[in-house]
């Protein structure tokens, strides 16, 4: 079997192109693991209904239900959880040297982050869209109009951008897929509760209610809601950032980038160089 | 003569106060197959991932299809073929779509991909499980669909890094020959491998790699003389005529070892000629003879007397050394 090997010309494809196969080879991923969805799918319908049915009763939001209240603040902590979807994905590529396989191509590597961060967000979306259509079934509304409706929803994915930096700092930092999910856990599952997002703040104690005001989340949250129409502005007695949630919300996602975007690229570079 | 295919100058790369690679140069020229030999942890794939751009080297530089690997990468990328030492297929892709992906990435029309990955998926004898995802692949298909995927671009430098590491011994010898195939075509293998069977079977060069550093390089037959003698080997049919034949070969041979039990003496020997010589006297003598051979001293007997200690004792070798015998 002795053919004259004819070697093709190369022409390595472009940063958008390139990104662009990355993006279609992690979807094809979601394609043959439907139950990689599960996050931001079955796991906060679970939420909305156990929270719904089980605290809805006894929560009091003013000028609304509380199931029009959980909503906004379902869909801000699915976005906040799309920092997990990077690193676990980002970790995995890593250990199974599928970024080395990459690495070795004539390819700009900053194609394998940005295919990685574009598909999380299209992970992301798919949540928020379920998230969406579960709301409209239990009587979420929105009732302020198209224009600020799809405003909010650009909201939160400018506010996930913010988070894919740093699920690639965290990617790129640990080791294994199970370390990411420990640490993302332990560390982002009490900061989506330490806020606005299940429970008003009104009736914190002070100095939880000062972290709450403060914490990003909850502006996103206070965002949507306000954007939406989901129940009344926040108190008077509530801190700063959520009287003018809708620009604290895009401050935040560009502070949150601008530090987490280096570290991430930095630690990248930092993992792929040996 | 064309300009070597790769070529490591100097090469070192530390990690903290550890040398893992301590100054390695080599050339391998154009169509050859280079066998980097040695334990684990010796240094080989961080040579090979210095060479193939995944790691920058600590100081000194390398060359592949002529392009430098620190100040040309991309060059470097577009001219060469990686096989990483675990097998780096997407396992939740088919071994189409794992051909479709890199091809890709390569900038390759569709046609030719396509076109392109029937033939490998056809060489590698991957056609019948081509839309089956990699999971459901067994470790040699794996390795096999690794290679396809390196080899979807023809790229004409191909670097493998233990490419045959916990296959069994039939994977192996299939891998071996497809490997061969490819040299028959004119790429240019550079091979890592802890199997000196391996390096003596494929390898034009071995270089001998230990601690960072190279202990010894040559064709496989100059680093078995240099590990000693071969000597003759023959094997008596009866016990009887033991000290009749040894008195023989001492006409050949001044140093003989007689091993009573196994019926067989062992002469030191230059050669093929002073097997040819002693072959020729016990047939004049009548002694009965069931065998008689030259044995060369193998290359683990090479590793041993370069390094004073065995070639490896991993896990995986004891397995894959069990599996051969």
């Amino acid at each position: 079997m002795t053919t004259e090997t004819v070697r093709p010309t190369i022409n390595p494809p472009s940063l958008a192109r390139a990104s662009m196969v990355v993006v279609w080879r992690n979807l094809i991923h979601i394609k043959r693991m439907p139950e990689m969805l599960m996050d931001v799918t079955v796991q906060p319908i679970m939420f909305v209904l156990l929270f719904a049915y089980v605290f809805g009763a006894s929560i009091a939001i003013p000028g609304s239900n509380y199931r029009e209240f959980l909503l906004p603040g379902i869909m801000a902590q699915t976005i906040v959880f799309s920092a997990m979807i990077v690193a676990i994905g980002l970790t995995n590529d890593l250990e199974k040297g599928i970024v080395d396989r990459f690495k070795s191509l004539p390819i700009s590597r900053a194609s394998v982050l940005i295919g990685r961060s574009i598909a999380s967000l299209i992970h992301s979306s798919i949540g928020i869209a379920v998230m969406a259509v579960t709301g409209l079934l239990i009587g979420w509304r929105i009732r302020n109009g198209v224009v600020d409706g799809v405003m909010a929803f650009l909201l939160i994915l400018l506010f996930g951008f913010a988070m894919i930096w740093l699920g690639i700092l965290v990617g790129s930092l640990l080791k294994t897929t199970e370390a990411v999910q420990g640490v993302m856990f332990t560390v982002m599952f009490p900061l989506t509760f330490l806020a606005n997002t299940f429970a008003p703040t009104a009736k914190m104690p002070s100095w939880l209610r000062f972290i709450a005001e403060w914490n990003p989340i909850s502006s996103l949250t206070q965002a949507c809601r306000n954007l939406w129409g989901n129940g009344d502005p926040a108190a008077a007695s509530a801190a700063w950032p959520l009287h003018h949630p809708v620009g604290v919300s895009i401050a935040w996602s560009i502070v949150l980038t601008a530090i987490f975007a280096p570290l991430a690229l930095r630690a990248f570079k930092q993992r792929s160089k040996d | 003569m064309s300009a070597p295919a790769v070529e490591a100058i100097d090469l070192v790369k530390r990690f903290g106060d550890n040398a893992a690679v301590d100054g390695v140069s080599f050339v391998v020229p154009e169509g050859s197959v280079l066998g980097l030999l040695g334990p684990n942890g010796a240094g080989k794939t961080t040579t090979v991932r210095m060479l193939t751009t995944l790691s920058v080297p600590t100081s000194g530089t390398g060359r592949v299809a002529g392009h430098d690997i620190r100040k040309e990468p991309d060059a470097v990328r577009r001219s060469m073929g990686l096989t990483g030492q675990a097998a780096t297929v997407d396992e939740f892709l088919t071994a189409r779509e794992n051909l479709k992906l890199i091809g890709s990435l390569y900038g390759l029309p569709k046609k030719y991909i396509a076109e392109t990955s029937d033939e490998l998926l056809e060489r590698f004898s991957l056609t019948e499980a081509a839309d089956r995802t990699a999971k459901t692949y067994s470790g040699g298909m794996r390795r096999r669909l690794d290679l396809a995927v390196s080899l979807i671009a023809a790229p004409p430098v191909l670097f493998l890094d233990e490419p045959t590491t916990g296959l069994d011994p039939r994977s192996r010898s299939e891998l071996w020959e497809v490997l061969r195939g490819l040299v028959r075509d004119g790429t240019t293998l550079l091979l890592t491998t802890q199997y000196l069977e391996e390096a003596d079977n494929l390898a034009d060069e071995i270089i001998v790699i230990d601690k960072g550093r190279i202990i010894a390089a040559g064709t496989p037959t100059q680093l078995k003389d240099q590990a000693g003698a071969a000597s003759v080997v023959v094997t008596l049919t009866n016990a009887s005529d033991l000290d009749a034949a040894e008195r023989l070969i001492r006409t050949c041979s001044d140093e003989v070892h007689v091993d009573p039990i196994a019926r067989r003496l062992t002469a030191k020997a230059a050669g093929l000629g002073d097997m040819s010589r002693i072959g020729q006297v016990f047939e004049e003598s009548g002694i009965p003879v069931d065998d008689l051979g030259l044995k060369r001293p193998s290359l683990d007997d090479v590793f041993l007397h370069l390094t004073g200690h065995k070639a490896e004792s991993t896990d995986e070798t004891e397995t894959m050394e069990e599996a051969r015998s």
